[in-house]
C-alpha cells in the first residue's frame, strides 16, 4: 500500500478513532488483498511504509464479500460493483480478508 | 453489518473496484465517507 | 474527407540494464537499502537472454503474442532468436547509450571514452547508421569521473563508471540528470522507431509532416515544467525535416487520443502524413524488481519500450481508423467499471449499429503477466478481457459459458514491459495492421486505453479512449 495512503488512514485514525473506522477494499488480487488487509490491522507486511511498525487493528473488509455486499442496496450496488464482482476472484479475495481479520 | 452512521475509509484500485464506485456504494446505505483513495500499480 | 488509415507500425526494445538502478522503484529502495544494489546486479539478464525472451520477441513482431509458448517464458528462450525482425529490434545497451548522447544537443551526457569507440563501431554496422551522425559520439567522449565529481548522475556498467548525465542548470532541478536522462531515454528510443518505422515502410524522412509525442515524460524547466513536444525533437532525430510536431498528455491512454488526433488531422486535409511515436519510461524500469528478486527470477524490467506508427491517407490497403467509432469517458460517466466500458466500447459501436460480438479483436493494456504477478498486481491483460466477456454476459450477448472462449478468441495474452502507454494497446499495432491485412484475417479491432489521471492529483478521474481499426474495404476488391 503506498506510504502517501497508509500516511492518510494513519491521520484518519487519529482524528476519528480506531473503532470507528471501516475499511474497505477494492483491489482486484487476493495477493494484494492480503497485504493490503494485513497493512490496515497488524501493520504493513513490505515494510515500505509508515505502517510498517504500527498495529492498527482496524476493522477491514473487501467490497466484494458477501457479508458486505448483503449490508447495501442491491441497485446501486449491481450499478457500481456487479461487473467487477463477475470479474474478480470472490471467494479468494474474501478468504484473503477472513485471514488478515482472524490476525 | 450494518453501514448506518459508520465511518467509512475507501481504498480502491482502478484494475480492481474503484474508489468512488465503493463509495456510492456505502454512502447510498448511510455511511459517512472519511478517506478515499484509488491506486494503481501498473 | 480523406479516410485516414495506419500505414505503417514499428515497435522496438532498448535492453537497459545498467539503467534500471535509476528506475524510480529501485532507485528509491536502494537508497533505503544499499544492499539491494548487489542483488539487482545478480539478477540481470544479458542481451542473449533479453532477445530470446519471448514476450520480446512478440514486441518486435518476429512472432505473434499467441505463438509465446508456454510460461515460464524467462527460461525457455526461443532458439535462434535475433534482435531484428519485421517491426523493429531489441537494440543492446552500449549501442542504446551512443544513441542516447547523439539525442543529447547540450554536451551534457559524458561517455567513458572506450564506451564511446565500441558504441561508435557498433553503431555504425547498425542497418539505420546513416540516420545518425555517428562523428559526432567522438564529441561525447570524455572524464566521466570528473563529470561524477561535478555533480552528474552516473550510469554504472558492470561495476565501472560508463556515463555520466549532467544536470542542465545549477538552480534548475527540473533539468537535473535523472530528468534529463529519462527525457533523453524517452527521445532516444521513440526516435530509433520512428527510424525503423520509416526504414521498414520505405517511406522519407521529408514525407512527415507532424509528429506526436505520447510518451509520459515531462520536458520542460522551472517555469514551465511540462513544455512538451518531444514530437519535435523526435522528428529532428530521425531527419524528419519538414515535420513540426506537439505532445498529447494522458497519462498511460495518450497512444490513444493520439492516434485520433493524428487520424483527424489527415481526415481533415490539415496534414498529409502523421506520425505517433511514443519513447519509452526510464522511470518504469525494475518497477516490480522486488518481486522478481523474492521469486528467484530475473528482473525482468530492464528494457526501454518504444513505438512509432504512421497515419496517412487511405492508401487502398492498409487498415482504416474509424473516426466515426472514437470512444471516450465523459467526466459524467464516473468511477464504476461499467459505466466506464459502457463509454468506452458500447456506445461508439452502436453508433454504427454494432455489438462488442462484432469484433474480432479487443485491443487493451497488454503488460506481461509474468512481470506484474510476482509483485501481486495479477495478469491485467487476462482481468481487462474478463471485464469485457462480462460486460458481453450482462448485456445477453454472450452466453456464460462462451466466456472462456471468448477471451481466448478475442483476447491476447500480456507481452509488453510494463512502460505505461507502451503496453496500452499501442504495442499490438504492427501485428493488429497485419490482422487486418491477412487474408482470412481480422475485420474489426478495437483499440482501447486506460489513465490514471488521479495519480497527478489534479482530478479523481481516471481516464480512456477507444478507436476502431477496420479492414480496407478495397483490399477485398484486389482479392
Amino acid at each position: 500500500m503506498d506510504p502517501r495512503t497508509q500516511q492518510a488512514i494513519i491521520d484518519a485514525a487519529a482524528k476519528y478513532g480506531r473503532d470507528q473506522l471501516i475499511v474497505l477494499l477494492g483491489t482486484p488480487s487476493p495477493e494484494a488483498a492480503a497485504i493490503a488487509a494485513a497493512t490496515v490491522v497488524t501493520g504493513d507486511p513490505t515494510f515500505a511504509g509508515p505502517l510498517a511498525e504500527t498495529q492498527l487493528g482496524l476493522s477491514v473488509y473487501h467490497i466484494l464479500e458477501d457479508e458486505v455486499r448483503a449490508a447495501l442496496d442491491p441497485k446501486v450496488y449491481d450499478e457500481q460493483v456487479g461487473l467487477m464482482a463477475e470479474v474478480l476472484e470472490v471467494s479468494a479475495l474474501t478468504a484473503a480478508l477472513e485471514e488478515a481479520r482472524a490476525q | 453489518m450494518n453501514f448506518a452512521g459508520t465511518k467509512v475509509i475507501v481504498i480502491g484500485e482502478r484494475d480492481g473496484v474503484a474508489s468512488p464506485a465503493i463509495a456510492a456504494c456505502v454512502q447510498a446505505a448511510g455511511a459517512e465517507v472519511v478517506l478515499v483513495v484509488t491506486e494503481c500499480f501498473v | 474527407m480523406i479516410r485516414p488509415a495506419l500505414l505503417g507500425a514499428s515497435t522496438v526494445l532498448a535492453h537497459t540494464p545498467s539503467l534500471i538502478a535509476l528506475g524510480s522503484k529501485p532507485s528509491r529502495e536502494i537508497a533505503r537499502d544499499g544492499s539491494l544494489y548487489s542483488s539487482l546486479l545478480d539478477h540481470v539478464r544479458d542481451f542473449p537472454r533479453v532477445v530470446g525472451y519471448a514476450p520480446n520477441q512478440a514486441f518486435i513482431g518476429a512472432i505473434h503474442p499467441r505463438e509465446m509458448g508456454p510460461r515460464p517464458y524467462f527460461d525457455q528462450l526461443i532458439q535462434g532468436a535475433s534482435r531484428y525482425a519485421r517491426d523493429g529490434e531489441i537494440m543492446p545497451e552500449q549501442e542504446f547509450f551512443g544513441l542516447m548522447a547523439l539525442a543529447d544537443r547540450f554536451q551534457l551526457v559524458r561517455l567513458a571514452p572506450s564506451l564511446a569507440i565500441s558504441a561508435t563501431a557498433a553503431l555504425r554496422d547498425h542497418p539505420l547508421a546513416a540516420t545518425w551522425e555517428l562523428d559526432r559520439l567522438a564529441l561525447a567522449a570524455g572524464n566521466v569521473e570528473e563529470a561524477l565529481a561535478n555533480g552528474a548522475t552516473p550510469i554504472y556498467r558492470a561495476g565501472s563508471l560508463a556515463a555520466t548525465i549532467s544536470p542542465g542548470h545549477p538552480q534548475d532541478s527540473n533539468l537535473n540528470g535523472a530528468i534529463l536522462a529519462e527525457n533523453l531515454a524517452c527521445k532516444a528510443s521513440g526516435a530509433l522507431a520512428l527510424s525503423h518505422l520509416l526504414a521498414h515502410h520505405d517511406f522519407a524522412p521529408a514525407s512527415i509532416d507532424y509528429v506526436l509525442g505520447c510518451a509520459e515524460e515531462a520536458v520542460g524547466d522551472r517555469y514551465q515544467r511540462g513544455g512538451g513536444n518531444m514530437g519535435k525533437a523526435i522528428a529532428e532525430m530521425a531527419g524528419c525535416v519538414q515535420a513540426s510536431g506537439a505532445d498529447v498528455k494522458n497519462f498511460c491512454a495518450a497512444p490513444l487520443p493520439a492516434l485520433v488526433v493524428a487520424a483527424s488531422l489527415v481526415a481533415a486535409g490539415v496534414f498529409g502524413h502523421v506520425a505517433v511515436v511514443g519513447g519509452g519510461s526510464l522511470a518504469k524500469l525494475g518497477m516490480k524488481f522486488q518481486g522478481h528478486l523474492q521469486h528467484a527470477m530475473p528482473v525482468l524490467e530492464d528494457t526501454l519500450g518504444a513505438v512509432a506508427v504512421l497515419i496517412g491517407p487511405d492508401d487502398g490497403r492498409s487498415p482504416l481508423l474509424r473516426l466515426d467509432c472514437v470512444g471516450h469517458h465523459p467526466v459524467a460517466s464516473g468511477a464504476a467499471t461499467e459505466a466506464i466500458l459502457d463509454s468506452l466500447l458500447v456506445a461508439p459501436l452502436s453508433r454504427l449499429e454494432l455489438r462488442l460480438t462484432d469484433i474480432d479483436q479487443f485491443v487493451t493494456e497488454l503488460h506481461n503477466p509474468e512481470i506484474t504477478e510476482p509483485q501481486g498486481s495479477g495478469n491485467v491483460p487476462e482481468r481487462n478481457y474478463r471485464m469485457i466477456a462480462a460486460l458481453a454476459i450482462r448485456r445477453g450477448l454472450l452466453a456464460r459459458t462462451a466466456l472462456e472462449s471468448f477471451i481466448a478468441t478475442r483476447g491476447l495474452p500480456g507481452f509488453a514491459p510494463t512502460q505505461g502507454h507502451i503496453a496500452s494497446a499501442f504495442c499490438y499495432l504492427g501485428h493488429a495492421r497485419r490482422a487486418l491485412m491477412a487474408s482470412q484475417g481480422a475485420r474489426r479491432i478495437m483499440l482501447m486505453a486506460k489513465g490514471s489521471l488521479f495519480l497527478g492529483l489534479m482530478t479523481e478521474q481516471s481516464d480512456g479512449m477507444s478507436l476502431l481499426l477496420e479492414r480496407n474495404p478495397r483490399l477485398e476488391e484486389k482479392g
